[in-house]
Formats: C-alpha cells, sequence, structure tokens
C-alpha cells in the first residue's frame, strides 16, 4: 500500500484558482427549485475569517451536463461567503438509513493543515429528527451548528472554526 | 448499492489541525473533536469537471507575451490510489509564487518584482494511467510573518479531487535539497518523516528535456477504498 500523500495548507493565495463564476451552480441552466445558501465563517476570536475558501458538494440533485453540484466560494471581508444552487431532497444514508436533505461544505484557508468537512441540513425538515449524522452528535445542542435558517428568501448558516458554538466537524 | 468505506489515513501521515510552531493555527484550528461521519453517497461521490468548461493550461511559461523570468522546470508524475490504481482523467489545479517568490495576488505585499509574463496558474488532467505534467518556472522562496527571519521553502499548490469528496486533497510540492525544509512549520506538521519526505519532488534526469528544462518528479496518492465494506 502507498499511503495517502499528506495534506498542506490551501494558504493566503489560492484566488489565483477561485473563478468566482463557480459559487453560481446554476450557471449552466439547472432546472429546480433554486437555493441560496450563505453565511460567515469566523475564528475562535470571532473575527471573521478574509481568506478562506469555502466549498460545496452536494450528491441531489444528481450532477449533470446542467448542474456540476459542486461549487466554491471565496469568503470577503465580512467573512461572507455565497452559493446559489440547487435545493438537496432526501438522499440514502447506509445500510437503509434516510439522510435529511443536505449539502457537503468544506473549509480550506491559511492556518488549516487540512480541509475542514462540515455539512448543512435545513431548519424544519421532518427528516432532520431522524437523519444518523445528525443524530449522532453528542451533545445534541450541537446539532443546531449544522442547520441553515431560513433567512428572507435565501438560507444562512455561520461557520464558527473554534471556541463557543463552535460548528461540528465531520471526520470523513 | 454497496456502502463505500475510504481507507482511515496511517498514523502521522496528515498533519493535525493544531500545531502551535505555525501561528495561523492558533485562532483557526477546531478545538472540539471531528465527529466520525463514514462515507454516504455525499461523501462518496464528487465533482466531474469537463476539459471543455476547465480548459487545461499546461505551460505557464506561454501565458505571456514573452516568456517569463526564472528557471524553466518540467513538472510530471501520477496520480493513483493507495492501492495503486491509477486515478484517471481527475483535474488538478496548480499554482505558485514566481521565480523572485511573488504571487500574483493583491494581498501578497513582499517586496519582490510582480513578472508580467508570468501568473503563475495551471490545470491539467489526468489520462487513462494517471500521468500528468506541465511546465513551469522554479518557484522562488519568499519571507513570512510566522516568526523571525521566517521564509517558505520554494513550493508549488496542488489541489485534487478524485472520484470521491472524501478524497479531496490540498497539497505543497516542496524541492528536494531546499535548505528551508528544516525550517518550515507547515512542512514539519506532517508528523511521520517518511511522509513529509514523499511531499519532496525528485530530480528526474529522465523527465529533464535537454537544452530546455530541468524535470522533477511527484507523484499523489489519494486516499483508497476499503476493499471489504464494515456493513453487511
Amino acid at each position: 500500500m502507498r499511503p495517502a500523500t499528506a495534506s498542506q495548507t490551501i494558504g493566503p493565495y489560492w484566488h489565483l484558482i477561485e473563478h468566482p463564476e463557480m459559487s453560481d451552480l446554476l450557471r449552466f441552466g439547472a432546472l429546480g427549485t433554486p437555493l441560496v445558501l450563505h453565511g460567515r465563517v469566523t475564528d475562535g476570536a470571532g473575527a471573521p475569517v478574509t481568506d478562506a475558501a469555502v466549498e460545496l458538494w452536494q450528491s441531489d440533485p444528481p450532477a449533470d451536463a446542467r448542474f456540476p453540484g459542486f461549487g466554491r466560494c471565496r469568503t470577503d471581508a465580512d467573512g461572507g461567503w455565497r452559493f446559489t444552487t440547487l435545493r438537496p431532497g432526501p438522499v440514502r444514508g447506509r445500510g437503509n438509513a434516510t439522510q435529511a436533505p443536505h449539502v457537503l461544505l468544506a473549509i480550506m484557508a491559511r492556518g488549516l493543515l487540512r480541509p475542514l468537512f462540515t455539512r448543512a441540513y435545513f431548519a424544519g425538515e421532518a427528516l432532520n429528527d431522524h437523519d444518523p449524522l445528525l443524530c449522532a452528535i453528542d451533545p445534541p445542542a450541537r446539532r443546531a451548528t449544522l442547520i441553515a435558517q431560513p433567512d428572507g428568501a435565501a438560507w444562512r448558516l455561520d461557520i464558527r472554526l473554534q471556541g463557543a458554538d463552535e460548528t461540528v466537524f465531520l471526520d470523513l | 448499492m454497496t456502502d463505500e468505506t475510504f481507507r482511515p489515513p496511517l498514523p502521522g501521515t496528515q498533519p493535525d489541525y493544531a500545531h502551535a510552531p505555525y501561528r495561523s493555527t492558533h485562532a483557526r484550528a477546531p478545538s472540539q473533536a471531528l465527529v466520525a461521519l463514514p462515507a454516504t453517497v455525499t461523501e462518496a461521490t464528487g465533482p466531474r469537471f469537463a476539459p471543455t468548461h476547465f480548459p487545461p493550461m499546461a505551460d505557464f511559461t506561454a501565458t505571456g507575451r514573452t516568456p517569463p523570468m526564472g528557471e524553466r522546470i518540467i513538472v510530471a508524475g501520477t496520480v493513483t490510489d493507495e492501492d495503486g490504481r491509477p486515478v484517471a482523467g481527475t483535474m488538478v489545479e496548480i499554482w505558485q509564487a514566481n521565480a523572485a517568490g511573488r504571487y500574483n495576488h493583491p494581498g501578497d505585499t513582499h517586496d519582490a518584482p510582480l513578472d508580467p509574463a508570468f501568473r503563475g496558474e495551471g490545470r491539467v488532467f489526468t489520462d487513462a494511467e494517471g500521468a500528468y505534467r506541465f511546465v513551469t518556472i522554479r518557484p522562488g522562496a519568499y519571507p513570512w510573518g510566522n516568526h523571525p527571519n521566517a521564509w517558505r521553502p520554494s513550493h508549488i499548490h496542488f489541489s485534487l479531487f478524485g472520484s470521491a469528496f472524501a478524497q479531496r486533497l490540498i497539497t505543497q510540492m516542496y524541492f528536494p535539497g531546499d535548505p528551508l525544509l528544516d525550517l518550515d512549520p507547515i512542512y514539519h506538521a506532517v508528523p511521520d518523516a517518511a511522509a513529509r519526505a514523499r511531499l519532496v519532488s525528485r530530480f528526474d534526469i529522465g523527465l529533464t528535456q535537454e537544452g530546455y528544462a530541468l524535470g522533477y518528479r511527484f507523484d499523489i496518492v489519494l486516499r483508497g477504498r476499503l476493499a471489504t465494506p464494515m456493513e453487511a
């Protein structure tokens, strides 16, 4: 076996590969229920993380020629990020489980030696109460860090890298 | 459908989030333990990038009206998984500083010249055998504020996707014999010496093109899948 190559930080100059259009997953003409998902990334001191790359991947709706399923967005001077995509539906989990609608998020930045992975779920989805990942988070109070809230016509999920209300990050 | 399980990292081969000598980790590394998420369809699938939407840019020295300043080099290698299977057709994103150690980026304020003939960005796709190749110039070392007289060793950034989001990899390629490697807290965040050494490219006279450019080989390994599903 050949061990996997070690991860290194994306650093502060990753914007050379940014391509801002990648935050719009509807740019190839995808059809479905649009979803605007946005939030801020803050650090352990509560300061905005202004140099992060936030990536989004969703397995539903399945990617095709019109819908890439993948997005990338920079954080701005306020730590803010925003994707325009399609609203996901429930997907199969391991075994015979059903997973509540969600998207996977990856945060990469200077000071992060590996990507941080988390998920965004959507408040009010009945399936959230039975989602295998949400149910595995202990203490249950931390589950809220993965649940986006309605914000006008959009959905909002803030990501706290460290400290009080720290986002639940995932070991994939 | 069978549930896929990805290999956990071998001990010491991946950095922890918290690494005290690297100052930027102090306020950014999570303080709570990660929550295990065995791969589901979301983590076992990943984006596909079509060269039609993401055109390859394999010659970093050909983007300006004149050739960039610096030592032209060829970088090539393979992308495989931990079981040695080629990762074919995968997009590899690459970015780097110029020969003077300056990024073409508004955030880089290092007092070294920008080179109008060098953007420092490229993109290649692996072939059926997982092989990739690009032409660039050797990046320079540059100072950073981590500690007194801190300098990053020369490096090239790589971003890879594989076929599953669980294989996502961001890494850096270094150059053999660089005296700054011993002093670099980012390189030394990888605990295992052999795993660190695999981040250092190898000079390859076979890859070197006579009268044109030195060749450096950098093979990349993405996480593999466990052969036997852990759940029946």
